[in-house]
This record gives structure tokens, sequence and C-alpha cells, in this order.
């Protein structure tokens, strides 16, 4: 915007201009050594993710000396029990706590968005971002307290305890993809639907809801890495035997490293680059 | 049934006012999934907090439901055991001040990394910009205990650093960077440093460079307009960048954790000990909610500067 009204102005005011602005090479938004710190920063944040992946494909025991190029570590991670376990549960914590936030956060978005303030508006918008706000070592430690008393009064100490926390700090994530998407739908297709004898429920399954899909996968993709993320709530509200995979890691790193954990670490970030990546297209089909 | 007029019309209003009423709670009820859950997992679990901090410790970690102020005065305080004299308890505050101390480091320092980078992003040509804030996006998706590891295996004694220093001739012994208050410092800026970036890139965009062109008009040098023209301009950008850098940094768990070992703790390894090891439940809840509410205050002074920002830019 800025740009090309300057570029208008040069062009208004002729060649005489221009000409020296390329002579001088005097660009108004260079500030001294901003690139130079830019890249440097670049560099900086993908060169410990660099390290940590090629020394998954060591061949030796050691994350320091490099022995040459083998699958031994993931093949080794592939075999080792513990990993695949905690691995199926992420997933399955993962995808229950992804789907039912995202149902739950495109109901609230609906209720949100598209309408006149009404009284307690805000004080809903408030509520779903709270786990935004909180640390989480303060919720993590909430959940341990409240959840030992349920345990007590129910018996039941499965998986359901970690999947609905997991589902709560999920919701905000959600949420705001959906909500986005919804802000920018305009309301002109409704209305024709309505128009045409459409209940409400059948202009939602027709309209809105086609419109609104990149929206919802965009927030089941977030909430979908958020949780499988989570290493400090999960740490704190798991029974015993029910590591996830980064609760898992956190435990091994305790001990002496192999490449191993390089491995699974390098497979964890490949998906998590996919998902973010088709996250990235998603949205920017839209604009 | 006689219908007057006026009753009629004011009929249509009362229908129209029931209408209004049946869609607003229509859309409570469209959002109450959401609100329960967070409510049952995430709010109402703080009350439980709050009331715990007021409770006796039971032995074997647990409460007994007897009240007690004595969480509280252990936060700060501690008893002798023996000539029963009251005095500051110095590991509790030292935590507390390493805590703060290093979280507002790691801002600063995402800051002055942050800023430039920002900047950089914000006026390279518009198609190239979303690449450049997606580079940026990637670390911050993943796995935050990953990054955490990733830094690790850089900084450790064996690490790229210290053997690129030695390899140079610079250093003849590694140095020692893991386990130290630096490698938290470190692990921080480099887990939160998009949280300062992403913020700052949205205001910039917004940026007016005819503004910029005007300063350079005026005969201002580069600093100046850096300084007086860009750094207000951006300030909103600026303020809630450090925010969201400051909050996670002061209830930090698993960087401290790994990377500075069991000795040097910071607030959220404090509050976890009380639930593990300390086995002293209603100290951990009165440490919870002294987090809570050092990050209240940050928020509070956060909303009231941005609101002073806004304001003066109308003004």
């Amino acid at each position: 915007m800025a740009n090309a009204s300057a570029g208008k102005v040069r062009a208004v005011f002729g060649q005489a201009d221009a000409q020296k602005q390329s002579r001088t090479n005097f660009s108004i938004k260079r500030q001294t050594g901003f690139g130079v710190i830019a890249l440097f920063c670049f560099f900086l944040l993908y060169l410990p993710i660099a390290t940590l992946v090629v020394y998954s494909f060591n061949a030796g025991p050691s994350i320091a000396i490099w022995e040459g190029f083998s699958w031994r570590w993931y093949v080794a991670a592939w075999n080792n029990n513990q990993i695949v376990e905690a691995s199926t549960r992420s997933f399955i914590i993962a995808s229950f706590a992804a789907i039912v936030s995202t149902i739950a956060a495109t109901m609230a978005a609906l209720a949100t968005t598209r309408t006149r303030p009404y009284r307690g508006l805000n004080f809903i918008y408030g509520f779903i971002n709270q786990p935004l706000m909180v640390p989480e070592i303060v919720t993590g430690i909430a959940l341990l307290i409240f959840f030992a008393m349920v345990k007590i009064w129910t018996g039941y100490t499965g998986l359901a305890y970690l999947i609905i926390a997991h589902t709560a700090f999920c919701i905000p994530f959600a949420y705001l993809p959906i909500r986005a998407r919804l802000e920018n739908m305009d309301l002109t297709l409704e209305r024709a639907a309505a128009d045409l004898y459409a209940t409400p429920w059948m202009a939602f399954r027709r309209v809105t809801l086609p419109l609104l899909w990149p929206g919802i996968i965009a927030g089941l993709m977030l909430a979908f890495v958020v949780s499988l993320d989570d290493v400090v709530i999960t740490e704190l509200v798991k029974s015993g035997g029910q590591d996830t995979l980064p609760t898992y890691m956190l435990g091994q790193l305790r001990r002496v490293v192999t490449p191993e954990i390089n491995a699974i670490s390098s497979v964890f970030l490949l998906i998590s680059i996919v998902i973010v990546t088709l996250f990235f297209f998603l949205n920017r089909k839209r604009t | 049934m006689p219908v007057a007029a006026s009753s009629s019309l004011s009929r249509a209003a009362l229908v129209a006012a029931e209408a209004d009423r049946r869609e607003i709670r229509g859309r409570w009820l469209l959002a109450s999934p959401a609100l329960l859950i967070i409510l049952f997992a995430a709010i109402g679990p703080l009350f439980i907090v709050l009331l715990f901090s007021f409770l006796t410790p039971a032995d074997y970690g647990g409460i007994v439901w007897k009240p007690s102020g004595h969480a509280w005065f252990q936060v700060l305080f501690q008893k002798d055991i023996f000539d029963d004299t009251t005095t500051f308890a110095d590991a509790h505050l030292s935590i507390l001040w390493r805590s703060v101390k290093l979280s507002l480091l790691t801002t600063i320092m995402a800051l002055a990394f942050g800023f430039p980078t920002a900047y950089f992003i914000a006026t390279r040509p518009e198609k190239m910009r979303d690449i450049w804030l997606f580079l940026i996006t990637i670390p911050f998706w993943t796995n935050l205990l990953i990054r955490t590891f990733a830094v690790q295996e850089v900084i450790r004694n064996e690490g790229i650093i210290n053997t690129v220093l030695i390899k140079l001739g610079l250093i003849s012994s590694p140095i020692q960077i893991m386990f130290t208050d630096v490698a938290i410092m470190l692990g921080m800026l480099y887990v939160y440093l998009p949280l300062m970036v992403l913020p700052l890139y949205a205001s910039m965009e917004k940026l007016d460079f005819r503004l910029v062109e005007a300063g350079y008009d005026l005969y201002a040098n580069r600093f100046q307009v850096l300084r007086r023209v860009i750094v207000p301009l951006v300030k909103p950008g600026i303020i809630a960048g450090s925010i969201l850098v400051f909050i996670p940094s002061l209830g930090a768990y698993v960087t401290p954790r790994v990377l500075g070992g069991g000795k040097n703790m910071m607030l959220g390894n404090l509050i976890e000990l009380q639930f593990g090891q300390g086995r002293n439940w209603p100290l951990g809840a009165a440490l919870s909610i002294t987090l809570m509410a050092i990050v209240m205050v940050a928020l509070m002074v956060y909303v009231r500067y941005a609101a002073g920002s806004s304001e003066n830019r109308h003004g």
C-alpha cells in the first residue's frame, strides 16, 4: 500500500526523482545491519533442528561424534515397544481431543460471529481464550489436584482425563481459524437459501458448512498439533503407564541419550511440518 | 377478545423481543459445549488450587481439610526448627528472582533479535513475506521439548559451538553452558522468539512508509528515523511481543528442567516439586497463585499500555 502510493507520487513528479533515487541508491526502508541480524536469526532458528535431524542418521551410538550414515536408530525406535505404545497413545489422545475441540469450537464460533453484540459476548470470548492466558504449569497442577479427587470418587483412571484436559486447551486454537473464516464469509448466500424456503438446518448443511469447511479443517489440524506437542499438562495429569511420546522423551532425556531420541524427534518434526504446511496453504488460498 | 390498536403494537414489540431473546438463548446454547469443557478442565480447577493453598498438607502428598495460612507464609518466609526465628526463605526468593531475571533477559534478547527480523520480513516484496513468515512459524509449531533438546545438542560440551571453537583454536577446553542460567536463557530465547516476531511483524506490516520518508525529508538520519518514527509507530507490536515472550518464560517448566538441570530451578519447577518429592500441595498451590498473580499484573500493564497507545494514535 505505502509502496504503491510512493510509486504514484514518484510517477507524478517525473523522472528526476527516480534518477536521483537510483543514483544514490537510498532506500527509505533500509536499516543498517537489520538484514544481517535477520538472516543470522533464521540461521540460528534452523541450526539446532538441522543438527538434530543429521545426527538421527548417525551410525554410531553418540549424538556428538559422526560415524557415518545409517537408518539404524529409526529401526531401533520402530522396534521399541515403549515408543510404539507411547506414539499410539499420543495419536489416540490427539485425535479425540482435536475432533471434540473442533466441534465445540465450531459451535462457539457460530455463536459469537455475525451478530449484534449481546450481553455476555465478551464473557464468552474471555472464557474461550482463557487457556491461552494461564501458564501451563498452573493449569497442569490444577488438573492434577482436581482429577486426583475425581479418581478417588469414581475409581476410573483411564485415558479420558488426558483427553478432556487436551480438549480444553485445544479449543482456543481450533476456535481462532474457524472464527476468522466465519468473519470473512458474507451472509448473502445464507439469506438466499432462507428465501428459497430452506430450513435453518438445511441452510447450514448446504450453504454455511461447505463454505466454512477450510476453516474447520485448519482448526482441526492446529488442535491436533497442539495436543500432540503438549508436555507439561500431560506430564502432570497422566496416571502411571500413560506416557505419551513427549513425556516418554522427557523421561529419556534424564538418561544417556542415543540417536534413537533424534530419530523419534525427526519423525515428529516431519509430521508437524507437514500439518503446518497444509495449514499454511489452506489459509493462503482463502486470501 | 377485544384487541385495541395500541395493545397489538405492544404485542408486536413483545414478539420481537421474544424472538431476540430466543436467538440469544440459542447462541448461548451453541457456545455451551466449549464453555462447559473449559469450565470443567481449565477454569474450575483453578478455584480448587486457590482453596488448597489455604489448607494443611498431608504427610504423603495431598491435603488435610484443615484451614491454614501456613502455605502462604512459606512462600516467602521460613521458621527455624530450633529457635523458631522467622527468616526469609532464601531458596524460594532466589528461584523467584531467577525466574523474573531470566524472563526479563529473554524478553530483551528476543526483542533485540526479533525487531530486526520482523522489520526485515515486513520490508520484503509482498509475495516473499509469506515465505519468510512461514519459516518463522515452522519452528513455532514443532514440539517444544524437541526444540529444547535441539538447543541442548548445540550448546552441550560436545556440541557444535564448543567443537567449532576448539577446532578454530579459540578455546582449549569446552565452555560449560549446559546446566547454567545462560543455558536456560538461550533455550527460552530460541523457543519463544517466534512469539516476539509475529506480533511485531503484524504491526510493521501496517507501517506507513510515507511517514518514514517524511522523516528523511526532514533531515533525520537512519537511527533517528528508527527511534523517532518507526519505534513509536510499532509500539503496540513491541508491547504485545514482549508480553507474549515474558509470560510463558515466567511459567517455563520444560526448558529449565532440561537445560538447567536440578540446581537451576525456575518457578515452574519449584511448583512441580511440591507435588512430587516436596509433598507440600498447599505450598505448591500458593506458589501457583503467586505465578498467576504476576502474570495478571503483566497482562494488566499490557492492556493499560495497549489502550494508551491506541488512544494516542487517535489523538
